[in-house]
């Protein structure tokens, strides 16, 4: 559970320019640079159309704590140049603190941008570049950032150096081009927004959603991946790819998510813990072999990175909009896993808690991720250290007796035969089927096997991890997935202003744990519900499975612009 | 990908009947499928395959019920999905033999693009496609290897469309190991499937197997069947050659190839993750 968020100290810079400026690489240079002197952070890219190249926004949030959200506005906006700004200026919300650092060379800031009443600071970025040889201007915005966050200049310079050497520019020349950006900004004044520095334990991971989510799978066991590329969804199996082969596994690129899928079902039917990643189109032509899964009972993962739909949608923009689609997608009655990381960094433990449920009720699950969540890279305190994971799936030995591959058990949860073990073989079956996996149509067969899908998962005690939870109060905010950012945010700042409230973002949403929101929702008088989507998918969600109290509010909006702090923040108030 | 190189059998260890189930086939009597089934036992018993080492994968169709009639592993999935459930076994579990029980319908219309792509990435499979022309499962309707005059309730006086070529498209799109069979011969099929198993590629076997209830008339099969003519051809330009000249009812081993299989890495570098988490720490 991340600690409560003090957004006082939290610093937000968006670096903007045309392709090839370098505006993500002075992001994630940035970040980087930061997480090694022990601030937290996060780097969320916004790109244009373009398939390669274009204009492109890196944004860019540090604090001395944990950093699971975008803020409400920009601290600071350096533009390497305005060419095609307007695309992103929903994106930046500035105000009147704000900082605006461009080239006067480059012209002025759009109307948009100087209408927030934002400050500007001149500063001749490609002039200076230019009076180091090799020098580039991203690099003396780096150095400029520096002087102005207080970020010591040697974890810059190791930063850039290492990145871009390799890339065969020449490193003193990079230190020299990162010290006139630091020197130009030495005597802005009254523009700094020096954060502090960290004391104690300051080790940083530096990873994204969809590397944590597929580093989670590994923790978890899986060793297989089949996958079908898609947006925002590819850069989980390109981590992937060459890491499972590392431990002895594989990633096949499938022709097709149905494929991709069956793929990864025919190898955990064979007794290794398998896994597929997509996005909505995706997922959506995987429903009908989740239900196979769901019927003849075989673990698999499906790590769902969502973004806008329906169809084509908004590929590159977050959106919790899929949240139907993984509850109630499958046809037939087809009782399984749907997870949700979050935060950035918990995808790791969502995706891993997600391999060893499938595998321990021999069931789909399906991680909801998304765009924000998936891409985002943040720095952040290292996740506690992997426990080796034994396999939790219950695997029928060698035997003499009949073996009924569906029997029903108290648990519901019935030994599966693994290909190659002698005497146990059987056909897992989409059929409906008898104890013994015989296909069947009778009545009673349908009812027990319907029973035992569903009350193996009703049955399982899935602990305190299924909500994390912050607060206590009469008020609470009921969210999942990237909304608990700002939601868990917003929640810190009302309680700092006295409203007691207590954050509860669902990470298990199937199956329903009435029970356990009940005991969470004791003493609750009001709930304010929180998602990203338009048709309010989450609060249909509440409202068919949990006891809610009658005072509900609802904050949903779509995506591509995320929720931010002060709209959750603003609702809440109201009940001051 | 490895495989044990198997002796010429001098003893059998295991009968054709050993890989029999007790389920009771639904298919209608006279069914081709019958035929299919006892090639199959008896290519495993030459084989001298223990029932647990072998996979028997499906889709959906009459052809696709083989799974449950077998006593070895079995997986009967989702209409036309069999090729990539297999693919993903047999790249999680490569010493396992697995079989890909399938039909015209299943193989070449709802699971066409698998097809296409199980035979390019020629992973070590068997393909076994009973092709009777018509949906029986349904009760009969045409099929991608349907005449395009072929009567039926859903498209009177026929569907009009070509039908398609299995084989030929198998090899254009990179199979290695192309035959066909013909259901009323259990012992050639049977032999065809030795091959096939054998193969250390994608294997398809395109079975002629009559559907006496909704194409009668191909109880003429019988008679019409030949053999193929002469050795198989490891050359795909020949082997197009042949099966384009071919009257799809000629039956052996058209091509084999060059098997060069898709598989998984088997030498792990390192089975724990240190070195992977090391590199996510600033």
């Amino acid at each position: 559970m991340s600690a409560p968020f003090s957004s006082t100290d939290a610093i937000a810079i968006a670096i903007m320019g045309s392709g090839g400026a370098g505006a993500i690489t002075a992001g994630g240079l940035l970040l980087e640079a930061a997480g090694r002197v022990g601030w937290q952070g996060l780097m969320t890219r916004s790109v244009g159309p373009q398939i390669r190249g274009g204009e492109a926004l890196a944004m860019v949030r540090l604090a001395t704590s944990p950093v699971s959200a975008h803020g409400d506005r920009f601290h600071i906006l350096l533009a390497l140049d305005w060419e095609n700004a307007e695309r992103f200026v929903d994106e930046v919300p500035l105000d009147a603190d704000s900082l605006i650092i461009s080239d006067p060379a480059a012209g002025d800031p759009p109307a948009t941008l100087r209408a927030s009443g934002a400050r500007l600071l001149p500063l001749p970025l490609d002039r200076l570049a230019e009076s180091v040889p090799e020098g580039r201007a991203n690099i003396v915005a780096l150095g400029v950032l520096a002087r102005l966050l207080a970020l010591p200049l040697e974890s810059l310079e190791t930063v850039v150096v290492r990145a871009l050497a390799r890339k065969g520019v020449n490193a003193a020349y990079l230190r020299q081009t990162l010290a006139v950006g630091h020197d130009a900004a030495a005597g802005c004044n009254g523009f700094q927004r020096p954060l502090p520095p960290v004391s104690g334990d300051s080790g940083r991971w530096l990873l994204t959603g969809n590397e944590a989510a597929a580093l989670g799978a590994l923790r978890g066991g899986v060793r297989f991946a089949a996958v079908y590329p898609i947006t925002p969804a590819t850069d989980l199996a390109e981590w992937l790819a060459p890491r499972l082969e590392q431990v002895g596994g594989h990633l096949i690129q499938a022709e097709d998510e149905i494929a991709a899928l069956n793929m990864a079902l025919g190898a955990s039917y064979g007794g290794v813990p398998a896994l597929t990643s997509t996005s909505g189109p995706g997922l959506a032509l995987m429903t009908e072999t989740l239900g196979l899964a769901v019927a003849a009972e075989i673990p698999v993962v499906v790590v769902n990175v969502m973004r806008g739909g329906p169809s084509t949608g908004i590929p590159t923009k977050s959106e919790q909009s899929d949240l139907n689609i993984a509850l109630y997608g499958l046809h037939g009655d087809a009782p399984h896993l749907v997870l949700a990381p979050t935060s950035v960094s918990d995808c790791l433990f969502t995706t891993q808690w997600a391999v060893q449920l499938a595998e321990t009720l021999q069931c789909p699950a399906i991680v909801l991720s998304d765009q924000f969540l998936g891409q985002t890279q943040v720095a952040c305190e290292p996740p506690p250290a992997a426990k080796p994971t034994a396999s939790t799936r219950v695997i029928a030995s060698v035997g003499g007796e009949r073996y009924h591959r569906y029997a029903l058990t108290p648990s519901g949860v019935s030994p599966m035969a693994i290909p190659g073990v002698p005497g146990r073989q059987y056909t897992a079956d989409g059929l409906e089927h008898n104890p013994h996996g015989t296909p069947s149509s009778r009545a009673a067969d349908h009812q027990a096997q319907l029973d035992k899908r569903r009350d193996k998962l009703l049955r399982y005690d899935y602990g305190a991890a299924w909500a994390e939870v912050e607060g206590e109060g009469e008020i609470a905010v009921l969210t999942w997935g990237s909304a608990a950012g700002p939601v868990r945010e917003a929640a810190a700042r009302a309680r700092a202003q006295g409203l007691a409230v207590k954050a509860i973002a669902l990470r298990l949403l199937a199956p329903a744990q009435p029970a356990r929101l009940a005991t969470l929702l004791s003493g609750v008088r009001r709930v304010l519900v929180v998602e990203q989507s338009h048709s309010q998918q989450f609060l249909g969600y509440l409202r068919a499975h949990y006891a809610l109290p009658a005072d509900i509010l609802i904050l949903n909006q779509p995506g591509p612009l995320p929720i931010r702090p002060a709209g959750v923040l603003a609702q809440l108030s109201q009940w001051k | 990908m490895k495989r044990m190189s198997k002796p010429e059998i001098l003893h059998f260890s295991h009968a054709a009947k050993d890989y029999k189930s007790d389920v009771k086939p639904i298919w209608c009597p006279g069914c081709g499928h019958f035929g299919v089934q006892a090639a199959l036992f008896r290519a495993l018993a030459q084989l001298d395959l223990p029932p647990e080492q072998v996979a028997v994968i499906s889709g959906i169709g009459c052809s696709s019920r083989l799974p449950a009639y077998t006593e070895c592993y079995g997986f009967h999935g989702i209409h036309g999905r069999a090729l990539p459930l297999a693919t993903g076994l047999k790249l999680a579990r490569p010493e396992l033999t697995v079989i890909v029980a399938s039909g015209d319908g299943d193989a070449l219309s709802i699971g066409g693009n698998h097809f296409l792509h199980a035979c390019r990435r020629d992973v070590d499979l068997t393909c076994i496609v009973m092709d009777n022309a018509v949906y029986g499962m349904t009760k009969g309707q045409p099929s991608p290897t349907t005449a395009p005059d072929w009567n039926s309730k859903i498209a009177p006086g026929g569907a009009g469309f070509n039908p398609l070529q299995p084989l030929a498209v198998a090899l254009a799109a990179g199979a290695s190991f192309i035959a066909r069979g013909f259901s009323g011969d259990p012992n050639g099929i049977a032999h065809l499937l030795v091959e096939a198993i054998r193969h250390p590629g994608f294997a398809l076997v395109q079975v002629l197997s009559p559907c006496v209830t909704y194409r009668p008339e191909e109880k003429a099969w019988k008679q019409e069947v030949h053999a193929a003519g002469p050795e198989p051809t490891a050359d795909p330009a020949e082997a197009a050659r042949r099966l384009f000249a071919d009257d799809g009812l000629s039956t052996g081993i058209f091509y084999r190839g060059r098997p060069a299989p898709h598989a998984a890495t088997t030498r792990p570098v390192s089975r724990d993750l240190t070195t992977i988490e090391a590199a996510f720490a600033l």
